[in-house]
């Protein structure tokens, strides 16, 4: 097959093109056709395929993720706002906080390891592109049933990926989520977050600007992985004579990754780069187009010179490619040489590939014709909306019906009973600890891991000489998603809010990861409405805003798509790291009290799936006013010196939060169930806004005057003591047994 | 004069900057050793860091052990320059025949990160004179290829000529040969560990302060040499 150059196009306006198979549609063909005023070239098809799909244009969710700008509360942290590769916040001292969450969902299933692990290196290079240094990961998971064989095919690799990625890397993973449920069977969710930190003005942006500067791809060789990644797989429409068919799953090299992220930064401790941005889904499409877009001017790039780990490539392939561990810079000519010797120093391959042009327009060279001539704005930012129809499901009136009232869902009541049901739920694979699959990450590199899982939120140092600190916790509930996508939403960004205060960290602002079945199916386009909805909304009230994140949606097997997950990740900054909250009960005799109202809430709850596989019902009822309050609370007390232990109540409510905080602190503790509560209910509801919290003798006091003072209620329910955890007048259960409950059941099942 | 230790960065180390903190917080002066470079620029010890050095290209350690740095390294090691390697510093000092036996795969066959309680079997070397004989220490474990292995003859050497540093206590994380940890060769200046001091220096990041022992060690030993 010959050259199909721009001329070439414009002498064959019949020529037949593989549109369909790339996954584009015949309006948005017939589009690309009208913007060039001819049909495109081989080369400009490709790029159009790739930055139009789903994945990069966010065609389908635009039209409701806007609502995450218009409704952004005025917050004066918000250094770099959504459009760029990831937020940028504020965090004081001159210091800036970038933060991501992403999806590898897809990837992941098709190839556990590859994918999981190019999910770490894509979100790591997003953070870099900001211009900051990557400080630590986490990864919120989702797979189907524990004890379903494909779950021990799909989950050892995706663990193996992400510590095999990322601990090469030198990156602690700080935290993060792994739930269960047959929903997610054949569509695991693969999330990954990364955290960095800069100073203020490091910050750097994905723009190509000033004619004449150079553009340069640096990183690893070009090769043929990962073609239509973010499309289809579509290799056989191109050169016959070329490699045959080319998997569209990555393959991650982290060592090249941790020589691009030094050699990157050395690079901007110079001032050497004027715009930048990494090489993700679509390659040196979404790079070029996007650089040029972003930027004043066109840009001219000579494609013959980026480096091929494969001589056969053709245009259309090297612009699809997905290779990893590619960056693309924006360097004025006088710093082109200083900028080759530090990659030469980290023995990293740069390339000058082209230059930024006075004229408006992408154009692209193949040994010196001409196979791309393109508004780079129409690739880049002006694809296709879709305004997707959407209903409120047929279903949901009986879903949410079938409430888990004592008549429908028998509860335990004698204290055998109750201690029997606290044992289920704490050896139940969602409850269970996770240490064998946290314990393959490290934690430790780096040295500034302050908190970690099984923490409430991760949480590092960013400065040794003033402690200063930043946090983060992701949460997501599909269960409370399908009962009500609007407070499922709110619920999840509620959590994870609630997370990062108990740490004692103060929220600042959200990343959300959507993860959404068929945005063709007009039920889970209405899920997907509403959790936008609830979660634009509750972020204005909480003045959270949303900085970035990221969409993925076909996450479904057939007719069946995945419980709505909308993952929200809450970022934290705190002023002395040594005044972090942990959540274990460290110290004998500390009071224990409850934090905000306990009401019988059991819809969506770990106890209702474990004692009875049941799901209907209301999730627990939102109040994001008292969300706010009970993170003032601990946030004040841990500033102040007044708790020495918190733990967030969520899933498997103050039953669940007692096991942990006894495990981990190695105490037992007394409990008291308060007058007028049902024992059951203060034990396994899951209401909202809660906590519970050790508080030194000395302290309670002023604890009992702060929340009184501030209308937070506060119940005194225990006192931590000895090696077993009491009910008292219901049931005792030692620590030991707590301990063979919860732990070893993941190996148990995976390992 | 303060004592100048030297870290290692080769391509893929880690754990460099924590060992130049643990270095500043033990009091001596952290360099920073570049890999291409074969000047040591007048440190009195150098510690080899974790991490992933080329990538575990090969085998691990394998490559490192071929930069020019080690050359220097290796010469001033047997002229009595106390070495301390940590995890892949470990490795590339087996990889460079300073110390015996070699790392293999973890025998659960995934990498694991805990908090590895250690006996210092061996407080007498250039790195753990701040340690009791017997004393047990709680310090990070992390890594892949851990699994300490030699032949029967050369582990009974090590048993017999007291090079065993430290041993692996309740639980043996990697399935290392006789439970070792760490080793030193024959004249005690060359320390190989498999976890990790380092992360153990600050109550604040780490599960103990026992860490810092390996650190002050090195220094009172260069004082008094």
């Amino acid at each position: 097959m010959s050259l199909d150059t721009v001329k070439n196009a414009e002498q064959t306006p019949d020529a037949v093109q593989p549109w369909a198979e790339l996954g584009l549609k015949a309006d948005e063909y017939a589009r690309i056709k009208e913007i060039l005023g001819r049909r495109p070239t081989g080369a400009e098809l490709a790029m159009y395929s790739v930055m139009w799909s789903e994945h990069c244009s966010y065609k389908s969710s635009k039209v409701h993720l806007k609502q995450f700008g218009e409704k952004a509360p005025a917050n004066d942290a918000m250094l770099v706002g959504i459009g760029e590769n990831a937020g940028v916040v504020d965090v004081g001292q001159g210091y800036a906080v970038t933060f991501k969450v992403e999806s590898h969902n897809h990837p992941s299933y098709i190839e556990p390891y590859q994918g999981a692990a190019t999910g770490i290196g894509g979100i790591v290079r997003d953070i870099l592109a900001m211009g900051a240094r990557p400080v630590a990961v986490m990864d919120p998971l989702r797979f189907g049933a524990a004890d379903h064989p494909d779950t021990r095919r799909v989950l050892p690799g995706i663990v193996a990926g992400i510590g095999g990625y990322g601990n090469c890397l030198g990156l602690p993973n700080i935290g993060g989520e792994v739930v269960f449920d047959s929903c997610y069977q054949g569509n695991p969710l693969v999330n990954a977050l990364c955290v960095g930190v800069m100073k203020h003005e490091d910050i750097h942006l994905a723009q190509a600007s000033g004619a004449g500067n150079k553009v340069i791809l640096y990183g690893a060789r070009t090769g043929g992985d990962g073609i239509g990644g973010v499309s289809v797989l579509a290799s056989e429409t191109f050169d016959a004579t070329g490699p045959a068919k080319r998997p569209a799953v990555q393959v991650g090299d982290p060592f090249q990754e941790k020589l691009l992220i030094e050699c990157t930064l050395e690079i901007f401790a110079e001032k050497l780069v004027l715009g930048i941005q990494d090489l993700g889904g679509a390659g040196l499409s979404c790079a070029t187009s996007e650089l040029a877009s972003a930027g004043s001017g066109g840009m001219r790039v000579e494609l013959d010179t980026v480096p091929l780990r494969d001589s056969s490539l053709s245009p259309e392939e090297i612009l699809m490619s997905e290779s990893q561990e590619r960056m693309c810079a924006i360097v004025e000519p006088g710093k082109v040489e200083r900028f080759l010797e530090i990659c030469e120093k980290w023995d990293v391959i740069a390339t000058v590939i082209g230059e930024v042009t006075d004229g408006e327009r992408l154009e692209i060279f193949w040994h010196g014709e001409q196979v791309v001539d393109v508004p780079p704005r129409t690739v880049a930012h002006d694809g296709p909306v879709y305004q997707r129809p959407y209903a409120r499901p047929s279903w949901q009136d009986a879903l949410q019906a079938d409430a888990p009232t004592a008549e429908r869902l028998q509860r335990p009541v004698t204290g055998e009973e109750l201690k029997a049901a606290l044992l289920a739920v704490a050896g139940s694979p969602n409850q269970a600890s996770k240490s064998w699959i946290t314990d393959q990450y490290d934690r430790y590199v780096i040295g500034n891991t302050v908190l970690a899982t099984p923490e409430d939120s991760g949480m590092v140092r960013i400065d040794e000489e003033t402690n200063l600190g930043v946090s983060v916790a992701t949460d997501g509930n599909g269960r409370y998603a399908k009962l009500d996508p609007y407070a499922g939403a709110q619920l999840a960004l509620s959590e994870a809010y609630r997370n990062v205060a108990a740490g004692g960290a103060k929220p600042l602002a959200v990343s959300d990861c959507l993860n959404f079945g068929s945005p063709e199916d007009p039920d889970v386009m209405w899920q997907f409405a509403e959790a936008c909805r609830g979660l634009a909304d509750a972020c204005q009230i909480l003045g959270t805003p949303v900085t970035g994140g990221n969409v993925s949606l076909y996450n479904q097997t057939g007719e069946t798509a995945i419980h709505p997950t909308p993952v929200v990740a809450v970022l934290g900054v705190i002023d002395d790291v040594n005044r972090r909250t942990p959540i274990g009960f460290a110290e004998e005799g500390q009071h224990l009290y409850l934090l905000g109202d306990t009401a019988d809430e059991l819809g969506g709850s770990a106890w209702s799936e474990v004692a009875h596989g049941h799901l209907g019902g209301l999730p627990p009822k939102v109040d994001l006013e008292r969300e706010r309050l009970l993170a003032e609370i601990l946030i004040a007390a841990s500033r102040d010196g007044m708790i020495d232990a918190a733990h967030d109540l969520s899933d498997g409510g103050l039953a669940q939060a007692l096991v942990e905080s006894c495990l981990k602190g190695g105490n037992g503790a007394r409990v008291i169930v308060p007058a007028g509560l049902d024992p059951f209910v203060f034990l396994f509801s899951e209401s909202a806004g809660r906590a519970v919290v050790a508080i030194p003798r000395s302290e309670e006091l002023r604890f009992n005057d702060m929340c009184g003072a501030r209308g937070l209620p506060a119940t005194r329910i225990g006192v931590v003591d000895g090696d077993v955890l009491e009910i008292q007048g219901e049931f005792t259960v030692s620590l030991a047994e707590l301990k063979d409950a919860h732990t070893g059941v993941i190996e148990a099942l995976l390992a | 004069m303060t004592t100048r230790v030297g870290v290692v960065t080769f391509p893929g180390s880690l754990d460099d900057r924590d060992a130049q903190r643990a270095v500043r917080l033990a009091g001596a002066e952290p360099v920073a050793l570049w890999h291409r470079d074969k000047d040591l620029h007048q440190v009195d010890a150098v510690v080899l860091p974790g991490g992933f050095s080329y990538g575990d290209y090969l085998r691990c350690g394998a490559i490192s052990r071929f930069s020019p740095v080690m050359d220097t390294i290796i010469e001033q090691a047997k002229l009595g320059m106390p070495v301390l390697g940590i995890c892949n510093g470990f490795q590339v000092l087996c990889e460079s025949h300073l110390l015996p036996g070699a790392l293999t795969r973890n025998d659960s066959l995934h990498f694991i990160c805990r908090d590895q309680k250690l006996r210092i079997e061996n407080a007498s070397t250039a790195w753990t004179g701040d340690y009791t004989q017997g004393q047990e220490i709680v310090v990070p474990l992390k890594n892949g290829e851990g699994r300490f292995v030699a032949d029967e003859h050369v582990l009974d050497a090590l048993e017999a000529e007291g090079r065993i540093v430290a041993r692996y206590l309740d639980v043996n994380p990697n399935g290392s040969y006789r439970d070792i940890a760490g080793i030193s060769n024959a004249a005690g200046n060359v320390v190989g560990l498999m976890p990790h001091p380092e992360h153990a220096i600050e109550p604040l990041t780490g599960p103990t302060t026992e860490g810092l022992g390996f650190f002050t060690s090195v220094l009172k030993q260069l004082v008094s040499a």
